[in-house]
């Protein structure tokens, strides 16, 4: 057993005291949502209609940073010498994901200081819930940063993923407007996108009123992506190859 | 410890290694000798179970690197040509999370790394961060990290790259105490003569095949006697001057002409007589690997 928990702990570890080293990081993944959610939900009079979008977006910022250094890290850094431990892929993969996740809540769990701006008033009970909410959905944005990146050879096709797939998926999430006021082949996309379950779960633990798909919904497939996206990780990572991992 | 069987890559449609066979003993200091792209990273990620070969065998400490990869990893340690390290993290964390990876914990793993860092000199550097140490330094948190498991068998790829001299002398040293004190086998890959010079054996590899094999000085003595080397405007013709006067088999490399023969100082003067004004300078050398290399392929190893 040890030999799966210890070198995945170890991973989550490192992750947390290379954050704490280095919190200019912080100030980067954090600023850029806020002056967005600031701009867009004054300007527009929805800065509690917009809050949920703003937050994923500091989640997902936080969950490429940290998922873009496994590309950097193959070349040169610390993931040549797990490819070349006996750890089990698996205990990687988990280790890391679960590293960079933390990363991303702690850093949504920030982005919850500015709550009260946007009119939510959030008990301890509501806190915990919303907290949760964070914590699943930084999983499985790290997941699928995770995914994008395994396969990757250079940081350059990274941010034009990010920028053709992943801002797109946010916009159309229902973190610029919601579902039900979507029009025609959009929301037919959003309601197989699974980011509007992110937001809608996150919608109902901020106590948003008339939020579509519902509660239970968005839980499960909240829930259902991350896993799946999971188990995508591990299958990835366990692959051998002809072609070299680094 | 190590054995390579008729191993053989292809990157698509490039053969990368075609049919390397050798066999390294417990306690050999082994090099792999030869230019970029001729084959040595190729066979060193197979080693390394970084990547599976498109045929062949390797087993490295009894150990089949495609079938069992974990039992290899366990019994191996790997320095990497480029950096492995945590820059972020200090000597100690790195070592750790090194332990870690391979199941090590608690008072085991803090004896080890005592140890470790007691052997490559890194006590009083252990709690600054890899970012702050020079090369030779991150060079030796490197060797550090990879025999904190105990292998019995230690992959080096181009470890010495970056290093000054003192620093290369330094590693050298270290390896073969090494392999004297603990019996390690080890396996380095290089295309620095002077390292290839201190190993026990080694093959040359070129073109992704092995063109010779064995200790230095044997392969040295390949070539019987000195090498001459010529400047002159006209390589071709001297060559050709050569050949017919002397009966000897010149090489022409790189706007030169390379002789191999027995008492090269009277073939110089002899040359100089045979062909005068063509000849710009002249230079005599006891047989390098450089020239083995030269005389099995034509190509130069720089």
């Amino acid at each position: 057993m040890s030999n799966f928990f210890l070198p995945a702990a170890t991973l989550w570890q490192r992750e947390l005291v290379r954050f704490w080293r280095q919190k200019s990081r912080l100030l980067g993944v954090i600023a850029s949502p806020l002056v967005i959610w600031l701009l867009i939900g004054y300007g527009s009079n929805t800065l509690g209609r917009f809050y949920a979008g703003a937050l994923v977006l500091t989640v997902m910022f936080s969950a490429i940073f940290s998922t873009i250094s496994i590309i950097e890290d193959r070349r040169e850094g610390f993931l040549l010498s797990m490819l070349v431990s006996p750890a089990p892929r698996t205990s990687m993969v988990l280790g890391k994901i679960l590293g960079a996740a933390t990363l991303a809540w702690i850093q949504g769990v920030i982005f919850l200081l500015f709550a009260p701006l946007a009119g939510f008033q959030i008990g301890l009970v509501e806190g915990l819930a919303v907290a949760g909410a964070i914590f699943l959905i930084s999983f499985t944005l790290t997941g699928m940063g995770f995914v994008i990146a395994w396969k990757m050879e250079s940081t350059a096709g990274f941010h034009a993923i990010m920028n053709l797939l992943l801002m797109p998926m946010w916009m159309v999430s229902g973190a610029l407007f919601p579902l039900a006021e979507a029009h025609g082949w959009v929301k037919g996309i959003m309601w197989v996108n699974p980011l509007t379950y992110a937001i809608s779960l996150l919608n109902h633990t901020l106590a948003v009123p008339n939020v579509t798909p519902g509660a239970a919904e968005s839980l499960a497939v909240t829930v259902a992506f991350g896993v799946g996206l999971l188990l995508v990780c591990g299958v990835l990572a366990a692959q051998k190859s002809t072609r070299s991992a680094a | 410890m190590i054995e390579v069987q008729n191993l053989t890559h292809r990157y698509g449609p490039r053969l990368a290694l075609s049919g390397v066979t050798f066999i390294v003993g417990k306690g050999e200091i082994f090099g792999l000798l030869g230019p970029n792209g001729g084959g040595k990273s190729t066979l060193f990620r197979i080693l390394s179970t970084m990547m599976i070969p498109t045929g062949g065998h390797a087993v490295l400490a009894g150990h089949d690197v495609v079938r069992e990869a974990a039992a290899v990893r366990r019994h191996v340690g790997v320095v990497f040509q480029s950096q492995s390290l945590d820059k972020a993290l200090t000597v100690e964390e790195n070592l750790r999370a090194q332990g870690h990876l391979h199941g090590l914990h608690g008072a085991p793993l803090r004896e080890r790394m005592e140890h470790a860092m007691e052997q490559l000199g890194l006590s009083d550097r252990r709690r600054d961060l890899v970012e702050m140490l020079s090369g030779g330094l991150r060079r030796r948190v490197e060797i550090a990290k990879a025999l904190l498991h105990r292998p019995q068998v230690l992959l080096m790829d181009e470890a010495s790259t970056g290093l000054d001299p003192a620093a290369r002398r330094d590693l050298s040293n270290y390896v073969d105490g090494l392999r004297r004190r603990e019996g390690v086998t080890i396996l380095l890959t290089t295309h620095i003569l002077e390292e290839a010079d201190r190993c026990d054996r080694l093959v040359l590899l070129h073109q992704g095949k092995i063109v010779a094999e064995g200790t230095p000085a044997a392969l040295r003595s390949r070539i019987g006697g000195d090498v001459v080397v010529l400047e002159t405007e006209d390589t071709v013709s001297l060559a050709g001057g050569i050949q017919r006067r002397f009966g000897l088999q010149p090489k022409v490399m790189d706007g030169q002409v390379r002789v191999e023969i027995e008492n090269g100082h009277r073939f110089i003067t002899e040359v100089v007589e045979a062909f005068p004004g063509t000849v710009e300078s002249v230079a005599l050398h006891k047989p390098t690997l450089e020239d083995v290399f030269v005389r099995e392929t034509g190509a130069s190893i720089e």
